[in-house]
């Protein structure tokens, strides 16, 4: 079965084509939307064609690490929960859904996306913690750029819950106080199938990568992470288109925030 | 007594503004979305499918499996630790209880319909949404059903029996909170749970105002069945 799937595949991308008709280096339809969850200090959804992913935000208060005195944290994981593919199980997260929640964190951690020094309430005592959660609501494909988005639209939404006199949260009082952005990472993945180069995979498509690079960008251009994925070895000139068409899609999937 | 008014204005025999939505998760076999006041529930259906460890088959009929998860930041308070607790485990189970009566999956042996509720966002009755929903959600995925079943809690408040409590009204001292699920058709009940001081007449008015509140949560079920099946049309 795989085999025929894999051969249809790639016969129409000898024909320049995908199977949904679309062209290499196009996305399915991109759609941004925010405060989706008021119990989360900000959330948004993500639709990629009919991909969807929702993220909330969820503030805490913590001490801050012996070394950082001043720094608040963030914290992004991914739950790749059954409900939204037959193909994921029940329980603790697995190596996929490890490796996507450190992919987004890498991008908005290096990106300096969050001011630490920002986050902190009282040096060495008191610091602001960003929660990001994640959750797929169906998969099909490219969950890596689909999350990345949702995670930025989610900390864009996200306001600050009002502290009392103990430092203890009021959960049911936000806000007008955002949550300060200082860069706004995004991600695009780039896969390679034969010799073809191609973004925002569906789900089909994704089973037969060689490689995959998720590139992560800011708006000026400037990369912020990358991430290798795939059983085949790309050479320099792969990475260098590859990292074009990220530059390029990511400029394009700006468009859909606000 | 009959119009006294709760925190929120409503009257003791009103539930909150509803929405359902059927088909919500391409793909899934089945799905819905139920939404009561603030607590917004989706329930996905996979199967029948195969079951394994093969011990947990049954060769008579299918086996229900329920997850119910609130996802990391749908708490009303600190942000909620994924993995499940003891709470999610017993709401899963009494979810399976208040689904199977109205289930037949006696043509699918040795497989299992999985259903998952995750809840977004909650201002209490999170179970009765997410059963309200996952019922939605099995019909859907075409699932041999006798009838539709149907959730709410029913309480009291200082001295009044409410409906279809919020999270204000939930967690008032004293209180009593008493989810329960209704096979509509029939009028049997489903889910019973209560926790609170309530005499055996309270209990009693207390089951005819969750009875009547479960016909009007089925109303809104079936218009969003129809919404996806029929057109709209009856």
């Amino acid at each position: 079965m795989s085999n025929i799937l894999k051969e249809h595949i790639l016969t129409v991308l000898k024909q320049n084509l995908r199977t949904d008709g679309r062209k290499f280096d196009e996305f399915r339809k991109v759609e941004v939307e925010y405060g989706i969850s008021n119990s989360a200090e900000g959330s948004a959804r993500v639709k990629i064609g009919d991909t969807e992913v929702i993220a909330g935000v969820k503030v805490e208060v913590g001490t801050p690490f012996p070394d950082n005195s001043d720094e608040g944290s963030i914290m992004v994981n991914v739950e790749l929960r059954p409900f939204s593919s037959p193909d994921f199980v029940s329980g603790p997260p697995g190596t996929d859904a490890i490796e996507l929640a450190r992919v987004v964190d890498r991008a908005i951690r290096e990106a300096n996306a969050l001011d630490f020094k920002k986050l902190c309430i009282k040096e060495g005592e008191s610091v602001w913690m960003v929660l990001i959660d994640i959750y797929p609501i169906n998969n099909c494909g490219n969950l890596f750029d689909a999350s990345a988005l949702c995670a930025l639209a989610a900390l864009q939404d996200a306001k600050f819950p009002k502290l009392d006199e103990n430092n203890k949260i009021d959960y049911k009082q936000k806000t007008d106080k955002k949550i300060p952005l200082a860069n706004q990472p995004l991600s695009c993945t780039v896969s390679k199938i034969g010799e073809n180069l191609l973004v925002d995979l569906d789900e089909v498509e994704e089973k037969f990568i060689d490689a995959r690079l998720t590139i992560g960008v800011l708006e000026d251009g400037t990369l912020c992470a990358l991430q290798k994925g795939g059983d085949t070895a790309l050479d320099v000139k792969d990475i260098e288109k590859m990292v074009d068409l990220a530059i390029k899609k990511t400029k394009e999937l700006r468009k859909a925030l606000k | 007594m009959a119009n006294d008014k709760r925190p929120s204005g409503r009257k003791v025999d009103e539930l909150r503004p509803m929405e359902a939505k059927v088909g919500v998760v391409k793909r899934a076999n089945g799905s819905a979305m139920f939404k009561i006041g603030d607590t917004v529930a989706i329930a996905a259906v996979y199967g029948p499918r195969e079951l394994y460890p093969a011990f947990l088959q049954s060769a008579s009929q299918g086996v229900l499996r329920c997850e119910y998860n609130m996802m990391a930041f749908s708490g009303s308070g600190d942000r909620v630790r994924p993995g499940g607790n003891r709470r999610a485990k017993e709401i899963s189970l009494v979810t399976e209880k208040a689904l199977m009566p109205v289930l037949d999956l006696s043509a699918f042996p040795n497989t299992v319909v999985d259903v998952y509720i995750e809840l977004i966002q909650t201002d209490a009755g999170t179970r009765c949404a997410g059963i309200t929903a996952a019922a939605m959600a099995l019909a859907d995925a075409g699932i041999p059903m006798k009838d539709l079943i149907s959730s709410v809690s029913v309480g009291k408040a200082g001295e009044n029996l409410i409906v279809d409590l919020d999270y204000l009204e939930d967690s008032a001292k004293p209180g009593v909170d008493i989810p329960m699920a209704m096979s509509t058709r029939t009028g049997q009940i489903t889910l019973l749970q209560m926790d609170g001081e309530l005499t055996k007449e309270e209990l009693k008015k207390a089951l005819e105002l969750g009875k009547k509140a479960c016909m009007k949560i089925k109303e809104v079920q079936t218009k969003a069945l129809l919404e996806k099946f029929n057109g709209g049309k009856k």
